[in-house]
Parts: C-alpha cells; sequence; structure tokens
C-alpha cells in the first residue's frame, strides 16, 4: 500500500524516490506523472523550467511547508495518529471520527461523505482493518481525487516571448490580494522577468499605497489611478504601458467583493473583457484568492468568481495558521479548479507553487 | 452547489411520515441528522453540533408527551430557540462611562475587518450616539494600514493618534492621555492583524491592555470563516480575555455559522454585524435572525422588522383602502413601488423571504432595475394618463417613449405588470389579506423580471 510510505521516503532525508513500488499501478502512475512534470513536452520555454529546476531545491521547499504547515498539522495528523493508536480494529465509529477529522479541516460535507464512503468500500473488498493501513488508504483516496489526468502538471503562470502574460487577482474582502501580488511579483522579479504591477483596487481606502510599499520594497515598477477611478481605466493604462515597454508579466490587484455583489461582480468581468479587448495575444491568467480559514462558503465564492472571469486558479493564503484549508479539496471537487501557489507565511517570499504531496505530506504525517 | 434549504429536507422526511403524527426518536433522528449536515455546511464546528444536538435531544423527548403538533415543526422551534438562547440576548451594545472616556479595543486575525469595523463604529457612536469619538491606529506592521485609517478617519471627522516609530503599546498610551485630557467620550483602538498563535504579538496586545485597560476588548470574525472560527476565538479568549465579538462581512452568501460556534465556545455575545461596504453598514446583532440563517430558514423576523420601520402605515392603509374599493391606477403601484425602495436594496429583502428559493441574484437586479424603469417611465406620463392607463394608445405611447427615453415595449411590459398587479389586488379584496403590498411579497406576476 503506498502513498503515505511513498511520501514519507520521498522526502526523508535519503531520498531514495524512484525505485519505490512501481508496481502499484495507479499511484505510482500519478508519481511517475509527477516526477517527469519538467520532461513534460507540452511545455514550450525549456529555459524557463531549467531556471525553475535550479531553483528548486526540494529540501528547502519542504523545510518551508513544514514550517508553514506546522500549526496545521498538529492537530489533523495528530489527530489521525491517536485514532490510529486507540482503535486496534476499525468498526464504524472509527470511521465517524475520520469523517469529524475531514469535517474540521473544512473538506465540506459531501465530499467528506464521499471519501469516507470510498474507504469504506475499498477497505472491505481489500480486507483492511488495521487503522494505520485505512488512514494510508485515505491520503490515498484524497490524492487521487484531487489528481487529473490530462492537466498540465506545472503550475508555474505560463509566458510567451511575445505578449506580456496578464494575470488578474480576484477574491473576496481581506484574503491577502494585495500580499500575495507583492510575493508573486517578487517570485517571477527573481525568476528575471520584467514585471508589473496594475494597483486597479481604487475602492478600499489606501490599498493603492499599500501596494506602493510593496512595491518599492521589492523594486517593482507600479502603475496606480487615483481613489474611486474607474477601475478599467487604471487596467487600460497598465496595459498600455505593458505593451510599449515589454513588460513580461502584467499583476493586477482589484477591490475585494462579495461574490454576491452583481454590481461588482459585472465590473470584475467588465475587467477581464477590457484586458481581452487590449491584448488579444496574450495569456491571461486570473488567480482566486482563497483565505485558509475560509469554511463552506469557499466553494459559492470559487463558483461566482469563476463565471464573472474565469478562473485559471486559486491562491491558498495564510495557511501558516491553524486552519487546514480543507476547502480547496472541495472547490476541485466541485469544480475542477487547481491551486497552483500556497502563501506560508507573513515574508515576500512565503509564496510557493502548490505540490498536493507535500501538502499532504505536511498536512497528514506525522513526524517520528 | 445548490443545497437543499432545511424547510424543504424536512418537508420531504415529513412526507414519509404522514400519518405517524406524532414523534418517536426513530423519525427524530432523521431530522436530527438533517440538521447535523445544515449546521455543518453553515460552517458551525463538528464538536459543538454534537454537543448541541445531544443537548436538543434531550429536550425534545422531554417533549415528546407534551405537544402533539407536527413534529419537523417541533424540531425546527427547538433547535431555533436553542441556537437563539446560545447566540444571547439582542441587549448586547456596549456599556459607556458616565464620567471618563470609554475605551475600545479591536483584535482579529489578518483581513477580518478590523479597520473598516472601526470606522464604522465611530460612525455609529458619533452620529447616532453624538459621541466625541478618537482613534488609535496600533497596526504599525501591515503596509498602509495607518493610512487606511487615517483615510476613513477624515471621511467621517475623527482624529486619529499615531506616530511614526513609536511602538503599538505607546500609541495606544498617548491616546490614552489625549482622551482624557481633552475630555473624549470613546477611544477605539485598531490593531494589527495576528494569528492567535503569534506569541509575540498576543503578548503586545496584553501590554496594550495593561497600559490602557480597555473597558471592551472585542474579537472580529469574519463570517465566513470555517472550521477553525472556534479554535481562534477560544484561543484569543483565553491569551487576552474577550468581551465580545464582532461579526464582519455578514452581507455576503454565507450562512455564518461560526457565530454559533464561538458562542458556544466563549460564551461571548455578538455584539455588532458589518453588512455592507459602506461606513454606515454595521447593525446590532440579532439573534433570531441568526438562527434562521444559520438554519437556512429565511429572515423572517427581519423581513417584518423591515417593512414595518420603512412603511408609512397610513400611505399603506390608504392604498389598502383603495385597492379594496378595486380603485388600483398606475400611481398606486409607482408609490408601492418607492415603498419598496425604500426598504432599501429589494435584493435584501427579497432575500429574506423564505418562500424564494428560486430567485437568483441575478435576477433580483433585474427585479430592481425593472423597477426604476418604470419610475422613469412614468415620470414621463401625465396624471391623467396614471390615473387611467386604459387612455394610453399608441400615439401616447410614443409621446412618452420619446420622454423617458425608453421603448414602446417597456411601456408595453409595465402596463403588462400593471394588470397583473391589479388582478392580484382583487385577489387580495377577495381574500382580505395585507394591503399595501398587491403585487409584492412572494407573489410577483408569473413574467416580471423575466426577459
Amino acid at each position: 500500500m503506498g502513498l503515505i510510505k511513498f511520501l514519507k521516503e520521498k522526502f526523508s532525508k535519503k531520498k531514495e524516490e524512484k525505485e519505490l513500488d512501481k508496481k502499484e499501478n495507479n499511484i505510482s502512475e500519478v508519481n511517475e506523472q509527477n516526477d517527469s512534470k519538467l520532461e513534460d513536452n507540452s511545455i514550450k520555454k525549456e529555459e524557463d523550467i531549467k531556471e525553475l529546476n535550479d531553483n528548486k531545491d526540494s529540501n528547502s521547499d519542504l523545510e518551508k511547508y513544514d514550517k508553514g504547515l506546522e500549526k496545521s498539522r498538529k492537530s489533523f495528523a495528530n489527530k489521525l495518529k491517536s485514532l490510529s493508536k486507540k482503535y486496534k480494529k476499525v468498526n464504524q465509529e472509527y470511521f465517524d471520527n475520520l469523517e469529524e477529522v475531514l469535517i474540521e479541516a473544512d473538506v465540506g460535507v459531501k465530499l467528506t461523505l464521499d471519501v469516507i464512503q470510498e474507504l469504506l468500500e475499498k477497505s472491505r473488498k481489500e480486507k483492511l482493518e488495521d487503522p494505520e493501513e485505512i488512514n494510508e488508504l485515505l491520503i490515498d483516496i484524497l490524492f487521487l481525487k484531487y489528481v487529473k489526468e490530462n492537466e498540465d502538471k506545472n503550475l508555474e503562470l505560463k509566458f510567451d516571448s511575445k505578449n506580456p502574460t496578464i494575470c488578474l487577482i480576484v477574491g473576496v474582502n481581506g484574503v491577502g490580494k494585495t500580499t500575495s501580488i507583492a510575493k508573486l511579483a517578487y517570485r517571477y522579479i527573481k525568476q528575471n522577468k520584467k514585471v508589473l504591477i496594475v494597483a486597479a483596487d481604487t475602492f478600499r481606502a489606501a490599498a493603492v499605497d499599500q501596494l506602493e510599499i510593496w512595491a518599492k520594497r521589492i523594486n517593482c515598477d507600479i502603475v496606480t489611478g487615483l481613489n474611486n477611478q474607474d477601475p478599467a481605466s487604471v487596467l487600460y493604462k497598465g496595459l498600455e504601458k505593458a505593451k510599449n515597454e515589454n513588460y513580461d508579466l502584467v499583476i493586477i490587484d482589484t477591490a475585494g467583493r462579495l461574490q454576491n455583489k452583481v454590481n461588482l461582480m459585472n465590473e470584475l468581468s467588465k475587467m477581464s473583457k477590457v484586458i481581452n479587448k487590449l491584448s488579444p495575444d496574450s495569456i491571461k491568467e486570473t488567480l482566486l484568492i482563497i483565505d485558509a480559514t475560509t469554511g463552506q462558503n469557499g466553494v459559492l465564492q470559487a463558483k461566482s468568481f469563476y463565471e464573472a472571469t474565469g478562473l485559471t486558479g486559486i491562491i491558498i493564503t495564510k495557511m501558516d495558521g491553524t486552519s487546514k484549508g480543507g476547502i480547496i479539496l472541495s472547490i476541485r471537487d466541485e469544480l475542477g479548479i487547481p491551486v497552483r501557489f500556497i502563501g506560508l507565511g507573513e515574508k515576500v517570499d512565503d509564496l510557493e507553487l502548490f505540490d498536493l504531496e507535500k501538502y499532504l505530506y505536511s498536512l497528514c504525517i506525522n513526524k517520528e | 452547489m445548490a443545497f437543499e434549504n432545511l424547510t424543504e429536507k424536512f418537508q420531504r422526511i415529513f412526507k414519509k411520515l404522514t400519518g405517524q403524527g406524532t414523534l418517536s426518536e426513530r423519525n427524530m433522528q432523521e431530522m436530527l441528522d438533517e440538521i447535523k449536515v445544515a449546521l455543518l455546511e453553515a460552517d458551525v464546528n463538528y464538536k459543538v453540533v454534537k454537543d448541541f444536538l445531544n443537548d436538543v435531544k434531550q429536550k425534545a423527548i422531554g417533549q415528546e408527551v407534551l405537544t402533539k403538533v407536527n413534529p419537523s415543526q417541533m424540531i425546527t422551534k427547538i433547535v431555533y430557540d436553542e441556537i437563539v438562547e446560545l447566540l444571547g440576548s439582542n441587549k448586547t451594545e456596549i456599556n459607556y462611562n458616565k464620567n471618563k472616556p470609554t475605551i475600545i479595543m479591536l483584535v482579529g486575525l489578518q483581513g477580518s475587518g478590523k479597520t473598516t469595523t472601526a470606522a464604522k463604529l465611530a460612525y455609529l457612536m458619533k452620529n447616532k450616539l453624538n459621541k466625541k469619538v478618537m482613534f488609535a491606529a496600533c497596526d504599525i506592521y501591515r503596509p498602509a494600514a495607518v493610512e487606511q485609517l487615517k483615510v476613513l478617519a477624515k471621511q467621517i471627522n475623527v482624529p486619529v493618534i499615531h506616530e511614526e516609530g513609536l511602538s503599538a503599546v505607546d500609541i495606544a498610551k498617548k491616546a490614552k492621555e489625549v482622551v482624557y485630557n481633552e475630555h473624549y467620550d470613546v477611544l477605539i483602538i485598531d490593531t494589527a492583524g495576528r494569528l492567535q498563535i503569534d506569541e509575540a504579538l498576543m503578548d503586545e496586545l496584553n501590554q496594550i491592555k495593561k497600559e490602557v485597560n480597555p473597558d471592551e476588548t472585542l474579537l472580529l470574525v469574519d463570517a465566513m470563516a470555517g472550521q477553525n472560527a472556534s479554535e481562534v476565538a477560544s484561543t484569543f479568549n483565553e491569551k487576552v480575555v474577550l468581551t465580545g465579538v464582532i461579526m464582519s462581512k455578514l452581507d455576503g452568501d454565507t450562512k455564518g455559522g461560526a457565530a454559533l460556534s464561538v458562542a458556544k465556545l466563549t460564551g461571548l455575545y455578538i455584539k455588532f454585524v458589518g453588512t455592507g461596504e459602506k461606513i454606515s453598514d454595521l447593525d446590532i446583532f440579532y439573534p433570531d435572525r441568526m438562527a434562521s440563517r444559520i438554519l437556512g430558514m429565511g429572515d423572517v423576523v427581519s423581513f417584518v422588522e423591515k417593512v414595518k420601520d420603512t412603511i408609512d402605515e397610513r400611505e399603506a392603509k390608504k392604498q389598502a383602502m383603495r385597492a379594496l374599493k378595486g380603485q388600483f391606477t398606475l400611481d398606486d403601484m409607482l408609490k408601492q413601488l418607492k415603498q419598496i425602495q425604500k426598504l432599501g436594496s429589494l435584493g435584501g429583502v427579497l432575500s429574506m423571504l423564505p418562500g424564494m428559493p428560486k430567485i437568483n441574484d441575478e435576477q433580483k437586479q433585474r427585479v430592481e432595475n425593472e423597477m426604476k424603469n418604470f419610475e422613469i417611465i412614468m415620470d414621463s406620463m401625465t396624471l391623467e394618463e396614471r390615473a387611467y392607463p386604459e387612455i394610453l394608445k399608441n400615439s401616447r405611447k410614443v409621446r412618452i417613449a420619446k420622454g423617458c427615453g425608453k421603448t414602446a415595449a417597456d411601456i408595453n411590459r409595465m402596463l403588462k405588470y400593471y394588470d397583473q398587479a391589479k388582478m392580484m389586488m382583487k385577489q387580495f379584496k377577495n381574500k382580505g389579506g395585507f394591503g399595501g403590498f398587491g403585487g409584492f411579497g412572494g407573489k410577483f406576476p408569473p413574467n416580471f423580471g423575466g426577459r
């Protein structure tokens, strides 16, 4: 049986990744896909990826995950572990307890019930009774439910050499859009991209000042407008500048808005249309920021923003708290939107590519 | 994710039970299971739900013999009452000191809405209670946080104490001196967002508390918060000792179950709720409304109250009388529409009605726009035309359309609505229903708002 062991060994200091468990068909296939993601033919710019590869020190990334998710993991993994110690053989009560663990991680009732049902069936079929094995199977199921075949495994923003990539950042109030933008800009400046920030949150008091301070700190160009100016006009200014001055990446901040405010959502659709019109040939990314402390409303958020602007991914923020961010699994399950980045702390370099293995590993597996 | 709401679920369960009439432990269990799911989907903490339902069960079993009502009504009532009780009474406003300034400190996670709420609180105190208010800007960490408070403060004309280079504790201390010396009524201290597990920052809060000894330490809880809200609140309460809670962003479509978790685990009351982006959008907290919201039963109480507040009763009566006599003119319809608009956003009113699950936000918006259109059209009509819409023939319609910049089709649509509203008024006449709301109250003419 395998994913847990696989993960443990993959990320333990010894690293004997590749020889593992080749027989397990499903899971190892997925793993192979992940292992070979950097050699994937469909990815266009090889230089980028090499650069990425060089930057990527797997162990230090893992440390960040480890540290960032320390608080979340404590309760989740401890619960799983103490459960498996408490029961010698699994029974209905054991499954009820697992249900509780998942729901408390904000995974949501529907997905939790699905997962537990699948767990019940599989464990019966394979005649598993040892709680440890059941826990492993649980993680396997979570993993396989998330992974989709034929999906680009490279989560970095996409670039082409001719036009700037336009990245629109959206989300409800207070989820960390502005901070995430600074982190994202910093990430790509480090990758030698010419980055422009567009401060199109003209509504919230001092939102522009906040972004200007960040831009200065990370030495990034920024386009701003006046308070209460139509955000689309700031956007226009930004896109013009990006085109004329050959930027690689434009990141656009938008005002936080609750997804049930029809007028504000229409405003966002309008911005999205402006982008399509002004930069028809650019690669467009629209990222939704989800706060890890968000409950089941997160699914409605994703759905409404998806309808308004389309979404190419999610950034989950504030994962350094005690929240587990299980809502991203629900969103993925219901709408298929992938998580691209994960915010693991308050510093500007605390934004990592989302790595499902590391996420589950850090969340679920207790270090001995 | 269209969840069946609880009322619908109960109706379904109850159908299976028709003929049984009384409550057995088994059929109660099925309903309790549905309530459990409803509460979990509303983000009430799992453990809270478990304890809560146990309590409910005990109470329900006790009452089983006494009452012979429909079991779903009975359980809903017990659950509802229990939630209302947990959420506390609505007499939880702030106690103001008589002879010295009242000091209020706002604390919470990042992005929970402290700064915005500080401004809303100040606005409320200043404009409604005539208090002299001052801010202390103690979020010295987040870029432009002080600037944000200053911008908001300027809008409502409230001074801000802040000094570059001072620690949060020193700023608070200084502000306390000023409000005492200059006889302010209220000092609102805005603090930096922090994780409840951040020892250093939690320590800072305690130091501020020690220095200024606030009368209220209020925790901001995001209405969209998930399972973890209970832990956040308990830890804040343990470490800094809170006196109450403010729930922010309740104008979203979240159920806000965190309110129940926090109340159950900390025993603290929610004093205010944030209900919009405007600076006046802060309301006192009504446990009964929150209970129906969490249960997904529609905010009937709020609706009734809102209606009561706004409708000019005499006007309503007059209209009702006319309607009863069958004299319902376009003018009456316009008055009706204006009253409805006075209720605030129609969307808000509609969403509070339990019988209207099928209207989505877009449709609501459309209904509202339609009303505005009617008003514009009618403004271009003569008094005679409004009183006797029958006389509207093509030439008049063309003139009106030109006058208001609409098309004849728009005018026809309005007239169609008018006819339907009139019909409904007649039906009311026969049944003797609530006067002022002929074409309203969950009974929009079928094609209204649809295009």
